[in-house]
């Protein structure tokens, strides 16, 4: 596989996604269960995402410049900065830490 | 892109001609900008500039492009498999807009129907669920998808032409630039314990993982603490009957 092949068919199949809401037929995911499924997932995708981010080199694990960039970032969501500003001043802590620690 | 149902809900500054318009407006140039950090770090995860666009214009989804680029970024072509099933997974979401969008911006033939789809994303969505009636809803959506499509694909070719210019991108931070960008996708969508919880243990589920896993996997792995938590509705409010 390709990087091309990767793109196109993950293109593919969220535009098929997209399609399909309008497609089949209201119901399945309007239930309850399936629903609260849908919803959770983008949370515990989006939540892996950041910890492999954070913490995965390779397949170790460590620690450096990019957790307190991350801590200084989760303060600024809490303080409702907006999300460019934030993802900068994340690369600038990680980016500072590495040039002077 | 994030949900920014509660941007939509701003006041209104006088003189605007309709708050859909200006809704729209607002939140698409605030989301907009952002495509330069996706730009940025999906050159850095080692996709040319054609490549870059490509996702914006057709993939058109932020989360799923993030994450695409944040997979391959770890594990490299190898990982190709589990990324595209991130970023599909990440795209699920967008099955249940267009349920909620159909009755609302679904008039017309198979193009606008097509069209429609492709701006069916959290923004566009949450901006026409704020509106008070259909006629706004219908253009709360459409200026709304369309002012990100222009504005995210004209960012992210900012991005990656920067991206491209800047050579080695840990030394000036985009790979915790890119765990910030997954921050704040989450952030909005942690309004529950349910969901706080999920978050935690995902996040811990795919740490412990990854010295064993193949790199992509331990996200996937991860995936399965939704299932478990919402087919049982673990620490989740019972619905009134």
């Amino acid at each position: 596989m390709t990087t091309w092949h990767i793109i196109l068919i993950a293109s593919a199949a969220t535009l098929a996604l997209k399609l399909s809401g309008y497609l089949v037929p209201a119901g399945f995911l309007e239930r309850e269960r399936p629903a609260r499924i849908a919803d959770l997932l983008t949370v515990a995708l989006l939540a892996a995402l950041i910890s492999v981010q954070t913490f995965a080199s390779g397949q170790a694990l460590e620690i450096d410049a990019r957790l307190p960039a991350v801590i200084v970032a989760a303060a600024l969501f809490a303080l409702r900065v907006p999300f460019v500003i934030v993802v900068f001043v994340a690369a600038a802590v990680a980016a500072a830490i590495r040039a002077f620690g | 892109m994030h949900d920014d149902a509660d941007r939509a809900e701003a006041p209104a500054p006088s003189g605007a001609r309709s708050p859909a318009v200006r809704d729209g407006l607002a939140v698409g140039l605030a989301t907009a900008v952002y495509g330069v950090s996706f730009g940025a770090l999906a050159v850095a995860a080692g996709l040319d500039v054609w490549q870059t666009c490509f996702l914006s214009l057709v993939m058109f989804t932020g989360g799923s492009q993030f994450a695409l680029v944040g997979v391959l970024a770890g594990g490299g072509v190898a990982a190709g498999g589990s990324a595209i099933a991130t970023a599909a997974l990440l795209g699920v979401r967008n099955v249940v807009y267009g349920m909620r969008m159909k009755p609302v911006v679904d008039r017309g033939g198979p193009w606008r129907r097509a069209a429609a789809a492709w701006v069916t994303i959290d923004e566009s969505t949450a901006v026409a669920l704020a509106q008070s009636d259909e006629r706004q809803a219908r253009v709360g959506f459409w200026v709304t998808g369309v002012a990100i499509f222009v504005g995210w694909n004209l960012t992210t070719l900012v991005g990656a032409l920067i991206g491209d210019a800047i050579g080695d991108t840990d030394a000036w931070g985009l790979d915790a630039a890119a765990a910030a960008a997954f921050l704040g996708l989450l952030w909005p969508r942690l309004k529950s314990m349910q969901a706080g919880a999920v978050a935690v243990a995902a996040g811990l589920v795919a740490a412990l993982t990854t010295p064993v896993l193949m790199p992509g996997l331990p996200v996937l792995v991860a995936a399965l603490v939704a299932v478990v938590v919402g087919w049982l509705n673990l620490l989740g409010r019972r619905r009134a009957a």
